[in-house]
């Protein structure tokens, strides 16, 4: 269905596609993560922090790719304005759930692991954040297949990805460039959706 | 010499495991616990029986420091828990959870495990150790040590709640209404189970309760807490000639 002539094309864009979507998620969830955890510290900074994530995910996506254009540092033409973008995008379906799981652990689970002597430290890393992971990692796995589709605008300010071939074949109104674009997005998404869901079994399996 | 040697010796055995003297506790206005003041002697049980709302929750919260008391002084050791080491206080009282509260993340194993790793045990003297206490609880380490707490009955893991809270040898030992969730039968092998290895160990032991059957059938002692107050301070045989109201209202239950 797809000719020949484009799959060298499409292997490549497929790569950068990947490469943006990585690097972004990487930043989101390590930003995300941490920040997360901060709120279940700190409830006061809750409703700022959770309301500006919400603002971002509401500004459509092309429309936050153009305000991003003529910011400093951040913003300009290509693929850093489109990793900024995707991040912001990002967070906050990974603050929210690990905010989420967090607070959803079992207050008495929480109480005896501090009765038993364990410091907040190990609170943390012993009991709140195994018993969240799956909260948290569904968090994880919403935002990258997302980002996933999110992506392909990235082309409309020159940050590449499989966009390029979408954006192409619109102008052209040549179906088969949308295409070329389109299913390569649709079977990332699937197969990012694929491993989340198995590495969520193996966090929960032993003990379900 | 020798004389001074003894005196500062019989000071130190004599004196109170564990002492309420003269607490207070007061939240938003509320006057929760009211100036409580009794002792345990090294080696006793004493249960202290209320009802809901009575101030048994803040009792308890007091002794492993999850509360500070408005006033008077909580001693462990003759030490009070102001001036202890938090973390230090919770890894000597081996706590007995209502519902249990094991992780249901860690494997038996780990759960029994747990605070003799928090104190640095090494593997191999946790391993073993682990072995010991399911062993002592009745549950055969083979066969339940890589289990997880939800594949075992209520029972079981009452056990293993026991087995975790004797784990680092502590000075003290804390009951919160263990045995409340369980049915009758279990309820009562486990009571039994609860004697033998009081017996055994000798270890002082706070238990708390809204069962009198339960408080008289364990203890050395009663402490029958309403409203906040030390209503009644009795040995069991004492305690079921009580006159006062709310001892009455529990041993009619009997």
């Amino acid at each position: 269905m797809i000719p020949p002539y484009l799959w060298q094309e499409m292997a490549q864009l497929t790569g950068e596609h990947f490469v943006l979507v990585l690097v972004s998620m990487v930043i989101a969830a390590g930003a995300g993560l941490p920040l997360g955890i901060l709120l279940t510290r700190r409830a006061s900074l809750r409703t700022p922090l959770l309301g500006f994530a919400n603002v971002m995910q509401t500004i459509p996506s092309l429309a936050l790719f153009g305000f991003l254009i003529p910011i400093p540092l951040i913003g300009g033409i290509g693929k850093r304005t489109a990793i900024v973008a995707l991040v912001l995008y990002a967070l906050l379906p990974i603050l929210r759930n690990t905010l989420a799981g967090i607070l959803g652990v079992d207050a008495a689970v929480r109480e005896s692991a501090i009765a038993m002597g364990m410091t907040g430290r190990q609170l943390l890393w012993e009991v709140e954040l195994p018993l969240a992971a799956p909260t948290i990692l569904a968090g994880i796995r919403i935002a990258t297949v997302t980002t996933i589709g999110t992506a392909t605008i990235a082309a409309a300010i020159g940050g590449g990805g499989l966009g390029v071939f979408i954006f192409r074949g619109i102008a052209s109104v040549d179906t088969t460039q949308i295409l070329a674009g389109a299913i390569p997005a649709a079977l990332l998404a699937l197969l990012s959706d694929g491993g989340f869901s198995w590495i969520e079994r193996r966090l929960t399996e032993p003990r379900t | 010499m020798a004389l001074r040697g003894k005196s500062l010796d019989s000071s130190l055995s004599a004196g109170p495991a564990l002492e309420f003297r003269g607490v207070s506790y007061r939240i938003n206005g509320n006057l929760i616990l009211d100036n409580l003041s009794f002792g345990i002697e090294p080696g006793r049980t004493l249960v202290l029986l209320g009802r809901s709302g009575s101030g048994k929750t803040t009792a308890l919260k007091m002794l492993n420091g999850l509360l500070l008391p408005t006033s008077g002084q909580v001693l462990v050791e003759s030490r009070a828990t102001s001036d202890w080491d938090l973390i230090e206080l919770r890894r000597s009282i081996g706590y007995v959870i209502q519902e249990v509260g094991l992780f249901p993340h860690f494997t038996i194993g780990e759960n029994v495990g747990l605070v003799p790793r928090l104190n640095g045990w090494t593997a191999d003297r946790i391993t073993a150790r682990v072995a010991e206490l399911l062993h002592q609880v009745g549950l055969e380490p083979a066969r339940f040590l890589n289990r997880y707490p939800r594949e075992l009955s209520g029972g079981q893991r009452q056990r293993v709640g026991v087995a975790r809270a004797l784990a680092a040898e502590p000075k003290l030992l804390l009951f919160d209404e263990p045995f409340g969730a369980l049915d009758p039968v279990t309820r009562v092998e486990l009571q039994d189970q609860f004697l033998e290895l009081r017996d055994r160990l000798g270890k002082t032991t706070i238990f708390f309760t809204h069962d009198v059957r339960e408080a008289l059938r364990l203890c050395s002692e009663i402490a029958l807490l309403h409203r906040g107050r030390l209503e009644v301070l009795a040995k069991p045989a004492e305690f079921l000639n009580s006159s006062g109201p709310e001892a009455r209202a529990f041993l009619s239950t009997l």
